[in-house]
């Protein structure tokens, strides 16, 4: 309790602090969970608390700086009511009709009765994470355990978790039909949402897990969400992560993925939506011979904001990494990656390579690169590379040239961009979405 | 008969830069085949971009009707749609974009602007496979992005095919034998031959007199300076193969 106390006695710089410390005040008792959680959530809001928002003397957010970018924090999201439930039924367009296996959280609470529940196939096992947390469950034990992080925005959300949902794929069991976990906003009053997953596939199992977030246009609510993920001895895991957020949202989110030996583990994330996006990846590559493909697409127009964050460290010889990153900036928007590919001195033999590309279609778009690699075996392959250009005008006068209009020239010359990256996702129904989704962003450019 | 294509006191020079073309005056008609010869610097190049619309280059004189309108107010995607065909001296490679997904945009998008009915897919690969024979372009070459990793000569085999499918009025031949073996360039002359006919005409660009035995022209212009400085017929091009271009660069002059 010491923790919390100190969190109350200190004083906090912005008010977007002081009203985090009083929303934690307020709700600590009702948030999911008994003692053992409370004092978890606790030592996380120290953590919070002794960092503060993150501003830009903090490296790993050097680019997005919280306490500029977060002026107010918004009260926590009412639980949805039956007309948000019912304005949550049409979430999720863009992957609708592809039978996935769908979860929905809307306004931060796990919706039984919008879920997709039934014929849960064999080593499947899936319930939301307040009745996880409330509850008990042999999993939730690994919270916080995957990878270790003291990420002020991290504890925040442990501080304030409220629902997500838990998902085990037991050894072994190969799960066909993608499952979906469907984010949805739909309170047009500004207010914050805190939800934590947490999807566990033990060894030679394989998963195919869809993330969306989406909300309404114009409303400045508030995301902190964060999953981890932990991907057993020889399993095979591909995560795709969709954050189509409204147009004045923060969207603030956590990967944290744990990869044993002989696995592969494969995560796409692609940015179109929210105002100011933080998607950060911490993977810890435990295991021997992993294969882990990371990579990522932001499609951004207007002041839209997005930055990425990847850290990866392989732990163990004879991983390989692959790193892929592509931006596509129009207006005044900005896009960030930073990458980190540690290799410990007994990860000989690691193979990584990162590479990240941006295209500025506008003199006002902005694109930052920071890779960095920290090298400790001395028998490895690592490599990184990162561009910034402009449409290539000799390309665009072949295309046109053939008669094709300039606009949808453009259209041509940036989809083949992003589809080095999305061509590797291994959902055919995912990667034609996403395809898709990119010609709709592309035709919707002015 | 009007003419298909009339250049009249062209003047246009590089954007900011020197003066490229200084007062062209060129007349063809339907079914005609026009060579361009002149010297390396000439202007030759720059004038099947000027006339194809490619950005970088301002028109300070003159005008250019094509087909009864004023080629130069229309952007480069307008003037392919009007029948203009420009064959590229060196085809780009646009990696990620297959090659018969770039062909079926290209003569949609044609089509659409012309107010024709767009082809389906089925008639268009039908189309494309049939033409593709005739020039040795197999099937793995229209899966691959266009022109990338295409030696020399498939990438002129490939403009060919792309100048077959589009059907244009007027095919602009920018140096069409750089790059190709002797079979390539048969393969790409015999291509170029089979687009003959009364209604199409064709501007082949070249410094050597070896394209012309396989494309025979019409009428041969010697450019130099930046305008036609002589015209005669096909065998003025071997009289300048004997003699080189230095009387008239002297004439130009």
């Amino acid at each position: 309790m010491a923790a919390a106390t100190s969190a109350q006695i200190r004083p906090m710089k912005t008010s977007a602090e002081l009203a985090l410390a009083e929303t934690f005040a307020a709700a600590r008792t009702a948030l999911p969970g008994g003692a053992d959680v409370a004092a978890q959530r606790a030592a996380a809001f120290d953590t919070f608390a002794d960092a503060g928002l993150p501003h830009r003397r903090v490296e790993a957010w050097r680019y997005t700086d919280l306490r500029a970018l977060m002026r107010e924090a918004r009260p926590l999201a009412a639980p949805p009511d039956a007309e948000a439930k019912a304005a949550a039924a049409t979430a999720g367009a863009m992957l609708a009709g592809l039978g996935f296996r769908r979860l929905v959280v809307v306004n931060g609470a796990f919706v039984p009765e919008l879920s997709d529940l039934a014929g849960l196939e064999a080593g499947l096992s899936i319930r939301s994470m307040a009745d996880a947390l409330t509850n008990g469950d042999a999993l939730t034990g690994q919270l916080g355990q995957t990878v270790a992080s003291s990420d002020a925005v991290l504890a925040l959300n442990t501080a304030l978790m409220g629902d997500g949902v838990v998902l085990h794929v037991a050894a072994g069991a190969v799960i066909e039909r993608p499952v979906e976990l469907v984010f949805v906003t739909t309170q047009t009053t500004p207010v914050s949402m805190f939800t934590r997953s947490l999807v566990v596939v033990e060894g030679g199992a394989s998963l195919t897990l869809i993330e969306s977030h989406e909300g309404p246009a114009g409303v400045a609510y508030q995301v902190n969400t964060a999953l981890e993920l932990v991907v057993g001895a020889g399993a095979n895991v591909e995560r795709v992560k969709i954050t189509a957020e409204g147009s004045d949202a923060v969207h603030l989110a956590t990967l944290l993925a744990k990869v044993d030996a002989n696995a592969t583990f494969a995560n796409t994330f692609f940015t179109t939506g929210g105002l100011v996006v933080r998607n950060q990846l911490l993977g810890h590559l435990a295991g021997e011979a992993i294969h882990a493909r990371m990579n990522g697409v932001s499609l951004l127009s207007g002041k839209q904001h997005a930055d990425t964050l990847l850290s990866v460290d392989h732990a163990a010889p004879a991983g390989e990494s692959r790193e892929s990153f592509r931006a596509v900036l129009d207006g005044a928007s900005q896009d960030i990656f930073q990458g980190k590919i540690a290799v410990r001195q007994a990860a000989q033999k690691t193979d990584a390579r990162m590479l990240s590309r941006a295209l500025l279609l506008t003199e006002t778009a902005e694109a930052c690169a920071k890779p960095e690699l920290e090298i400790f075996a001395d028998d490895v392959q690592c490599g990184h590379g990162c561009t910034t250009g402009t449409l290539d005008q000799q390309l665009k006068f072949y295309l046109m040239s053939r008669g094709i209009a300039a606009k949808e020239a453009e259209a041509l010359l940036i989809q083949a961009f992003v589809g080095e990256v999305l061509d590797a996702i291994g959902n055919e129904g995912v990667r034609a979405a996403l395809t898709d989704a990119t010609q709709a962003w592309l035709l919707g450019r002015e | 008969m009007a003419p298909l294509l009339e250049i009249k006191d062209l003047h246009a020079e590089i954007s900011g830069g020197r003066k490229i073309i200084d007062g062209m005056n060129l007349t063809i008609n339907p079914g005609e085949v026009h060579a361009i010869m002149g010297p390396n610097g000439a202007g030759k190049s720059t004038l099947s971009y000027v006339l194809s619309g490619k950005p970088g280059y301002d028109i300070t004189a003159g005008e250019v009707i094509f087909r009864g309108v004023n080629l130069l107010e229309l952007s480069p995607d307008e003037r392919a749609a009007q029948g203009l065909f420009l064959c590229f001296q060196y085809p780009l490679e646009i990696p990620g974009v297959s090659n018969m997904a770039f062909l079926h945009t290209a003569v949609n998008s044609q089509r659409r602007k012309r107010g024709e009915t767009e082809l389906t897919s089925p008639e268009l690969v039908r189309k494309v496979r049939e033409l593709g024979q005739t020039l040795g372009i197999n099937a793995e070459m229209l899966k691959r992005p266009v022109n990338v990793g295409f030696s020399g000569g498939e990438k002129k085999r490939n403009e060919t095919l792309q100048m077959a499918l589009l059907e244009p009025y007027l095919c602009v031949l920018d140096e069409a034998d750089s790059g190709l073996d002797i079979d390539a360039l048969k393969v790409v002359s015999n291509g170029v031959n089979a687009l003959r006919s009364p209604e199409r005409s064709m501007l082949v660009i070249t410094h050597y007199q070896r394209l012309l035995d396989y494309i025979v022209p019409d009428v041969v212009h010697v450019f130099a300076a930046g305008r036609i400085v002589h015209t005669g017929g096909k065998e003025l091009a071997l009289e300048l193969e004997a003699t080189g271009y230095a009387q008239y660069q002297n004439e130009a002059a």
